[in-house]
């Protein structure tokens, strides 16, 4: 088997380039319509928050949620990169090892990730937290909360950036060690690396299980601080690994159409295609399963996340998500022949990519940015910046091994896969 | 029972068919054989392999099975069954209030309508596939070769009497890889 090297045309990187400064220019042009006032893209939120007496969110408030909303999107799926890599590895499955190094170069971007989050939340942690305020815990303040109070043990400043630091820490650790394995493999054979990755995908499943949990509930079920579901860890686990799913399956569509990966056949795009089908049913089944008991048992304290979704501002993303992450997926994607041709899964991992962008955004903007959020060019801006910024460092990633992983055992189980 | 005793006892029924049996050790010949048979222009009555054999159906040029299309429609009805039942039910027939819900509250039937959906669409699909391959109970299957469970793999060409050239056959098969080749008449 021979070796396949990537090589990124200049032309591809300076469009990467080019998305990044077009999300700059509409960031920018974003920020000065807001800080003018009002502006185009902000809609009627401003002023019915503005008639309803509250204070107006600021630009910077918006900035951050949209930073801290692409952050734990983008980390969230490269995350799901070196978790596809774990699975496969103890699952001893042969099928996937031909694109592998795909998922594997995902994990490129969880250091940035972990630099862009600390510093979000160094520096906009007041604007995306309630519950970092000082005063919601003194109890001579008029503004005192027994309830988050009550929660300082887990939530407070030095616990949540020790977690953050320590789940990043873990992540990058086993990311590498992964990495670093496989690719020793490539230049020196033998299965000695096949068991030790094995070993490793292990314990980074224990330790991906419990971290991406409590991942979960710090970075986004936190930000409604009052409110509470024992199903958030595997909701948000579930909306990163069909996101994943789709960007590994996508990015081995656009390789293959550009001539790479010449062994991965329709086989290989069947079963992915079927991950990505399979585990949008998943992420609907745990939609449903949160959606149903609260409002089933209607206790005011639960059902005021789905009442702060059903208002008029967020209505329409509310049904839309269950739109393009549902229904979709799971009418186009059901028969074989569309799981086997390239031009369906693109289009259904597009639409799955911008759904959970979405589904994130229901999640976080409800509660920071009430009836001011929008989407408008601070939110494209943004996404495009952080899309700019992962696909070089993904694509850098890509270039830096084979894409074929030359001297691992079950290549050529892969090569042969037949469904 | 010996066999000489069967082979009397078949031929005493009028309704008898002939059939030549290649048979194969090797599952990568017998892939190769059965293109090359069907080249030649001879039709496989059918091939007996003690396991799954991947690519099997495409060069058997067997079309794939329509199933899916039937679970679909089963679990369509089954889908359209639970919600018209439990609105009729719950909204017009014997309208209750149950924890403060509407009538007809769709949310509460979900996971009612997701069972009988899923329950329709696998009985739908094993009923379906009962009947069109006519399994039931009084089935009687002509076994070609016994080995054909064990660690052979049976190529079965049915005979018209008159027609088929017995020793091109013959040839053909053996020069494809096939280590025996055996007659057998069998009782349609």
């Amino acid at each position: 088997m021979t070796e396949e090297r990537l090589i990124i045309p200049r032309k591809t990187i300076n469009k990467f380039f080019l998305t990044i400064a077009v999300g700059v220019i509409l960031l920018i042009l974003g920020i000065i319509l807001m800080a003018a006032g009002g502006g185009a893209d902000h809609g009627e939120g401003h002023g019915e928050a503005a008639a309803a007496g509250h204070e107006a969110a600021s630009w910077t408030k918006r900035l951050f949620m949209n930073l801290w909303l692409n952050n734990v999107y983008f980390t969230g799926i490269s995350l799901i990169g070196v978790f596809f890599v774990a699975v496969q590895y103890v699952a001893y499955a042969g099928w996937s090892v031909l694109i592998k190094r795909v998922s594997e170069a995902m994990g490129y971007y969880l250091p940035i990730g972990f630099g862009v989050m600390l510093l979000v939340f160094l520096f906009g942690g007041h604007d995306i937290f309630h519950w970092t305020h000082d005063y919601l815990y003194d109890i001579n303040d008029e503004r005192y909360d027994p309830i988050i109070a009550g929660k300082s043990g887990y939530l407070n400043f030095w616990f949540f950036l020790i977690r953050m630091i320590i789940f990043f820490a873990l992540w990058i650790l086993f990311f590498n060690w992964l990495r670093r394995n496989s690719i020793n493999e490539d230049l020196q054979g033998g299965t000695s690396f096949y068991h030790k990755s094995i070993r490793i995908s292990a314990m980074f499943l224990v330790v991906f299980g419990v971290s991406s949990s409590m991942a979960a509930w710090d970075w986004v079920l936190s930000i409604d601080t009052h409110w509470f579901s024992t199903m958030f860890g595997w909701y948000v686990f579930a909306s990163w690994f069909v996101s994943g799913l789709s960007v590994i399956t996508l990015t081995v569509i656009i390789l293959k159409q550009n001539g790479y990966l010449k062994l991965v056949n329709a086989n290989h795009l069947h079963d992915l295609g079927k991950f990505v089908f399979a585990f949008s049913i998943f992420w609907t089944y745990i939609w449903f399963s949160q959606f149903m008991l609260i409002w089933y048992a209607n206790i005011p304290e639960e059902s005021i996340y789905f009442l702060d979704r059903l208002d008029d501002h967020y209505t329409w993303i509310f049904f839309t998500n269950l739109l393009i992450n549902f229904v979709f997926p799971f009418l186009v994607l059901m028969t074989r022949d569309a799981k086997r041709q390239m031009i369906m899964l693109k289009i259904v991992t597009i639409a799955i990519l911008i759904g959970h962008w979405l589904d994130f955004y229901l999640m976080m903007m409800p509660g920071t940015m009430r009836g001011d959020a929008g989407i408008g060019f601070i939110e494209i801006g943004t996404t495009l910046i952080f899309l700019g910024v992962f696909l070089l460092v993904f694509t850098k990633g890509l270039t830096k091994a084979s894409l074929v992983p030359v001297n691992h055992p079950f290549l050529e189980e892969s090569v042969h896969h037949h469904v | 029972m010996a066999p000489h005793l069967s082979l009397t006892l078949i031929h005493l029924i009028a309704m008898n068919k002939k059939f030549v049996l290649g048979i194969y050790d090797d599952e990568d010949v017998l892939l190769e054989a059965i293109e090359n048979v069907r080249a030649a222009g001879t039709k496989i009555y059918d091939v007996f392999s003690p396991y799954p054999v991947h690519g099997i159906d495409d060069v058997l040029g067997i079309k794939r099975s329509r199933l899916p299309i039937i679970a679909f429609f089963c679990g369509l009805f089954g889908t359209s069954f639970a919600l018209w039942m439990q609105i009729w039910m719950l909204g017009f027939d014997w309208p209750m209030i149950i924890g403060g819900k509407p009538h007809i509250a769709i949310p509460a039937f979900i996971p009612v309508t997701f069972e009988l959906t899923v329950l329709c669409a696998a009985f739908g699909m094993v009923i379906t596939f009962f009947i069109v391959s006519k399994l039931k109970p009084s089935l009687k299957v002509n076994v070609f070769d016994k080995r054909a469970t064990d660690d052979k793999f049976v190529m079965a060409i049915e005979v018209n009497e008159g027609v088929t050239d017995m020793n091109a056959l013959n040839d053909l098969l053996r020069s494809n890889g096939a280590i025996e080749v055996n007659e057998k008449e069998v009782i349609k």
